[in-house]
């Protein structure tokens, strides 16, 4: 594989963090190019939310390398990270309760992120139009002026991704978008997400076979924190390590 | 929409009706003796302001405000008192010219870092900078670590059982236990009889407002929403490129401005500063302010303070022994009872029954009218 290629947006080496001893990944090496949707799957307890997290900051790998437009992630700060164009989406639906859903998306709008840029943020007609813009993308038009503690599960889900989207990132992170959906909201957040990963690259944590075959350009497939297997969905589904240890006989 | 419009119509009600208590009807109703002590009440009144936006807006809970109710305090003071030790006033010392604990320490010349203190100016600048500055020192060390919650409250009050050591041990250089006193005059103006308690009684009212302007404007911006987003969400406001740290330090140096505004006015209302302010027990005092005015609610936090001042003043002319039970059962009440203070109860009870405007059109398009 060509290491040094610059035609990748992100590139994960060596990667290694461990917990007490307890190896969360182990090794791990993957490299994602730009506007790819890249689908992580594996069993429970195989690393890939660590993954995340260590691209993002939140865990600080124990040695490897995080390459990210030529930038180096892993000793950077968390809001550099996501300054330098990487989004992140949590497991659980991670939304402001006691704010409306306007007030949610104009907090990730990327404009006033430093402390007195926050205190002399002004609301204009911009500001406004691409909230809008994104409230319609997300199917939450009608619940701007909501707060969002009253959003349904699914809703706060597309709420979060919508928090995503107008921060535009160049690589968007996803960890299990449709996980406790119902089969409607699924059907919808898949439309959603096709139409929100052009333009883009993703990383996708899924469990859900059909789903990840309708999104993924190529699947990695993760087991005790180190890389099983990767290629196409075709590919990963007919290998006999992957059959073994994940899809099942 | 009244979002745009400065404040809200039932905000702009709320303000009038404190500015009429406190220019119009406590002026009126009470002798000097009760205005003063009233005054004395609304300096602490600045520190729950801030502990509203740190804690109710922001989740920090500091339980050692008193520290920079001190250092405001002090700074006040060491002016006041070097106003008063003229050569002529303290010929009798063995070293005039110097505060009279100073002499009574067997210190023989002002040290250093009295003597700024001369000027009002740096005197008015150590008071807002000094525990900023010190603020800043706390919230770097400890926000930057990620240390918060009921740890970081732990080490605030650590900080100000500390400090009332250190200015208890350091009695040639801060009056010891029994503080700065015998201040007399600011500027050359007698602050000691009551015409001049009653006119400082009107610079705190004054200086509250503008408290409390400062923090509605920061709870209205952008700021004040990211802080409530970050009390429900912290990671999500970090990873959406926030540097968290950076606004907790920065509300955390706010509030204890405000602390130290109230304890430079407290010197000039009361006429002295002694470590009994600072310490453990006058820190949670100030929570108590606080969480009983309601700590999402600023003008709740005023009349927190007000109220529970003047219960403990009622309270312990008659009852010393017991007041301190009394504020103990006051705060595990509002805790368990009623989390959201006065202005929860407000909210909840009042408010409804009051006919607002709009409120007023909305119930009557609830229940028509029969048609004529």
């Amino acid at each position: 594989m060509a290491q040094n290629n610059p035609n990748f947006i992100l590139m994960v080496e060596d990667l290694t963090v461990s917990f007490d001893g307890f190896k969360a990944v182990d090794n791990l090496s993957f490299y994602v190019e730009p506007n790819e949707c890249r689908v992580i799957i594996g069993p429970n307890g195989a690393g890939k939310t660590t993954v995340l997290d260590l691209i993002c900051g939140r865990t600080r790998a124990t040695s490897g390398s995080i390459g990210f437009k030529g930038q180096e992630l892993t000793r950077m700060r968390e809001d550099k990270i996501v300054h330098s164009g990487v989004g992140r989406k949590f497991q659980t639906p991670s939304v402001y309760e006691d704010l409306t859903v306007f007030e949610n998306l104009e907090i990730s709008y990327p404009r006033g992120h430093s402390v007195f840029g926050a205190l002399a943020f002004k609301r204009d007609a911009g500001v406004t139009a691409r909230i809008e813009e994104i409230a319609e993308t997300i199917f939450l038009s009608e619940m701007l002026q909501s707060r969002a503690a009253i959003l349904s599960h699914g809703q706060k889900q597309w709420l979060e991704i919508g928090m995503l989207l107008i921060q535009d990132p160049e690589l968007m992170m996803l960890d299990e978008p449709v996980a406790g959906m119902s089969v409607a909201e699924r059907r919808k957040t898949a439309e959603l997400l096709n139409r929100i990963i052009q333009d883009r690259s993703v990383i996708v944590i899924e469990h859900d076979m059909g789903f990840v075959a309708d999104i993924a350009t190529r699947v990695t497939v993760m087991h005790q924190g180190k890389r099983l297997s990767e290629g196409s969905m075709a590919h990963v589904q007919a290998d006999p390590k992957v059959v073994e240890v994940y899809l099942g006989h | 929409m009244t979002r745009s419009s400065l404040f809200r119509r039932d905000e702009a009600a709320g303000l009038a009706i404190l500015a009429l208590i406190l220019f119009v009807v406590f002026p009126l109703m009470l002798d000097d003796f009760r205005l003063n002590l009233f005054g004395k009440y609304l300096t602490y009144a600045f520190v729950a302001i801030g502990l509203v936006l740190c804690w109710g807006a922001g989740g920090i809970l500091s339980l050692g405000q008193g520290v920079f109710f001190g250092l405001g305090g002090y700074c006040m003071a060491m002016f006041l008192k070097l106003e008063a030790s003229t050569p002529e006033a303290t010929a009798i010392q063995s070293t005039p010219g110097i505060p009279d604990f100073m002499d009574w320490n067997q210190i023989t010349a002002l040290p250093l870092w009295w003597e700024p203190f001369h000027n009002f100016g740096f005197t008015l600048l150590a008071i807002l900078a000094v525990p900023a500055l010190f603020a800043f020192v706390i919230g770097f060390a400890m926000f930057r670590r990620r240390v918060g919650g009921v740890y970081f409250a732990i080490i605030t009050q650590a900080i100000a059982a500390i400090a009332t050591i250190l200015i208890i041990g350091q009695q040639g250089y801060t009056g010891g236990v029994n503080g700065i006193t015998d201040l007399r005059t600011l500027l050359g103006w007698d602050i000691r009889p009551d015409s001049a308690k009653v006119a400082l009684y009107f610079v705190n009212a004054v200086l509250i407002f503008v408290c409390l302007f400062v923090a509605m404007a920061i709870r209205k911006s952008k700021f004040g929403r990211v802080l409530v987003a970050m009390r429900d969400a912290e990671d999500r406001v970090r990873f959406s490129g926030y540097d968290v740290a950076s606004f907790k330090i920065f509300v955390f140096c706010v509030g204890a401005m405000m602390a130290s505004i109230g304890g430079a006015m407290f010197t000039l209302q009361v006429g002295f500063m002694s470590p009994t302010i600072v310490g453990i027990v006058p820190s949670i005092e100030m929570v108590i302010f606080c969480a009983v005015g309601g700590r999402h609610s600023l003008l709740g936090a005023v009349y927190g303070a007000l109220l529970v001042n003047w219960a403990k003043t009622t309270f312990s002319e008659s009852f010393p022994e017991l007041w301190l039970f009394g504020l103990g059962a006051l705060f595990i009440a509002v805790v368990m009872a009623f989390p959201n203070g006065l202005a929860g109860l407000f909210d909840d009870y009042v408010k409804p029954r009051l006919a607002w405007p709009g409120r007023g059109r909305r119930a009557r398009a609830d229940n028509p009218q029969p048609a004529e």
